[in-house]
């Protein structure tokens, strides 16, 4: 069985896999391989509708085309990001315009929003990541990307770390990351157009940073395809999915 | 030749060919995955474009470039003289008891994992700069001093061998001739021992363009060019470290083109240490 598709879905659907596979050989009684293949949502999708892959894994909504041939859609979890600055920065709200002119460094002093009259340190994550084009396709839009001056980080950990540790920074996380464990520092969660950055809101539809991550399939999903479906949304599929970071 | 008479000469050539087939292969398949990214941007607009986002098909490494640059010099101008000064004081000054202190101590700074360096590095060195410089401390500078450090035990111990190595009559003859310590140190001993210690330099800047742990987590890794000591920058290694995880199709290739490019930088830099060390050998 293979599943295929967007780069930020697979290492949750990889952990799935894991899990799956021993409570496969535990309680079901057989032997499974799920091969979980990269690529990006637009090939992912492809492959399911030309029966190379099982299941495509998609980070965005399907187009109305991609609905009419993948019928079988489920939505397994919503990913939120969250943008984060150092607890002592007074800044608690942006509109998606202020967030879009930082990342662009059209504003370069947190002074033009309202904080205290220092440099913006723009932290942003490495071309090729899930999150990263996540908050492109979200916050950015069709203009200009993001201002090659910005500091590249390789992990939300790392972001998390640098912003939990300057004063002037700015980043953007895993919604489900911002809380602190043993030994790390307090970050802060800023308001988007006055809306909190919560699970609720995700849920709810109203926090505008975030994206479904979808498994879809061309036919009725049976067999092995269905017992790992029926996983993922029993409580401990979800479990799996809460403890990354994501929204069940 | 002899060796074709013993059987152990060929067990030791087979052994022998592996460590090389190895680097045969390494530089073919890097070669072979990057080169094809090379001759479709083009080679001068990949080393000289000014503008990298794979994701929009723009692979230019210029600003890669001149961060390692910019970033190993930095190192060399802290790791460099301080370096030869401690090889001076280990062969010159130390009382033997210290210096059998000094030398293991050099030598545990060298088995240190790089990624110790950097964390050490984003922890302390790089809220220091934040806090009393500016910037966001990853930086140029938070770079070269971590980087000075680690190339601290190459600079200083091939320094104090081709100090060591002299003959002991250049000193005697310049102390006979009523020179101080210091004047025979500064005039006789270092440009007698120049061979060495250039070598020494070469190595340890070779050591400094190829460091990635220690680089990725305190230079910042933007892709811009640098207008300060304090600007954060990209290195080629920590280009690579830093985007192979999601890479795919022509950015990976992308990746192991800068691959190509660390490499022949590095076998300039080898090449011409093994060349001024056998110079001196004539």
């Amino acid at each position: 069985m293979i599943i295929a598709g967007s780069t930020s879905v697979q290492p949750y659907a990889e952990l799935l896999e894991e899990a799956f596979a021993v409570y496969a050989e535990n309680t079901l009684l057989y032997q499974c391989t799920i091969d979980i293949q990269g690529g990006g949502s637009a090939a992912g999708l492809t492959a399911a509708e030309t029966n190379v892959a099982d299941i495509g894994m998609s980070s965005r909504e399907l187009r109305e085309t991609e609905k009419e041939q993948l019928p079988y859609i489920f939505e397994i979890a919503k990913d939120g990001l969250a943008i984060i600055v150092h607890p002592s920065n007074p800044v608690a709200n942006l509109t998606t315009n202020q967030l879009r002119q930082i990342y662009t460094q059209e504003t370069k002093n947190w002074s033009e929003l309202g904080g205290n009259d220092a440099a913006i340190h723009v932290i942003t994550r490495e071309d090729g990541s899930g999150t990263r084009s996540a908050f492109e396709e979200l916050v950015m839009g069709k203009t200009e990307g993001i201002h090659p001056k910005a500091i590249v980080q390789n992990s939300n950990g790392a972001v998390r770390l640098l912003v939990s540790d300057d004063p002037n920074a700015i980043g953007f996380i895993s919604l489900g990351l911002i809380e602190a464990h043993e030994g790390q520092k307090e970050v802060k969660s800023l308001k988007l157009e006055g809306i909190d950055a919560i699970p609720e809101n995700v849920k709810n539809g109203t926090y505008q940073l975030s994206r479904p991550f979808i498994f879809a399939a061309k036919t009725e999903p049976a067999g092995v395809s269905k017992d790992f479906i029926d996983f993922i949304f029993s409580p401990a599929g979800k479990a799996i999915l809460a403890q990354e970071g994501l929204i069940v | 030749m002899k060796m074709k008479k013993e059987l152990s000469g060929y067990v030791f050539f087979i052994f022998a060919l592996s460590a090389i087939s190895v680097l045969a292969l390494i530089t073919l398949f890097i070669i072979a995955r990057g080169a094809p990214l090379i001759a479709k941007v083009g080679l001068f607009n990949f080393l000289f474009g000014m503008e990298w986002a794979p994701s929009q098909e723009k692979f230019g490494i210029f600003p890669m470039i001149v961060g390692s640059v910019s970033v190993t010099l930095g190192a060399a101008l802290i790791g460099v003289p301080v370096g030869i000064c401690c090889s001076i004081f280990l062969t010159e000054f130390a009382p033997p008891a210290l210096g059998n202190i000094f030398r293991p101590a050099i030598q545990l700074l060298a088995g240190i994992p790089s990624v110790v360096y950097g964390f050490w590095g984003l922890l302390f060195v790089v809220p220091f700069i934040r806090n009393y410089l500016g910037g966001p401390g990853l930086s140029i500078l938070a770079g070269a001093v971590i980087l000075a450090i680690m190339i601290l035990p190459t600079v200083i111990s091939i320094s104090e061998v081709s100090l060591l190595a002299l003959p002991r009559q250049y000193k005697e003859g310049a102390l006979a001739l009523g020179m101080t310590h210091w004047q025979t140190i500064y005039s006789v001993m270092l440009p007698a021992a120049k061979s060495g210690i250039v070598a020494a330099v070469i190595l340890g800047i070779g050591r400094a363009i190829g460091e990635t742990m220690a680089a990725i987590m305190i230079l910042g890794n933007a892709v811009a060019l640098p207008s300060s000591i304090l600007d954060p920058v990209r290195t080629l290694t920590t280009n690579i470290g830093i985007e192979m995880g999601y890479a795919s199709g022509d950015h990976q290739q992308a990746l192991f083109a800068t691959g190509i490019v660390l490499f022949a930088i590095i076998m300039v830099l080898n090449a011409s240490a093994q060349y001024i060390v056998r110079r001196r050998g004539k």
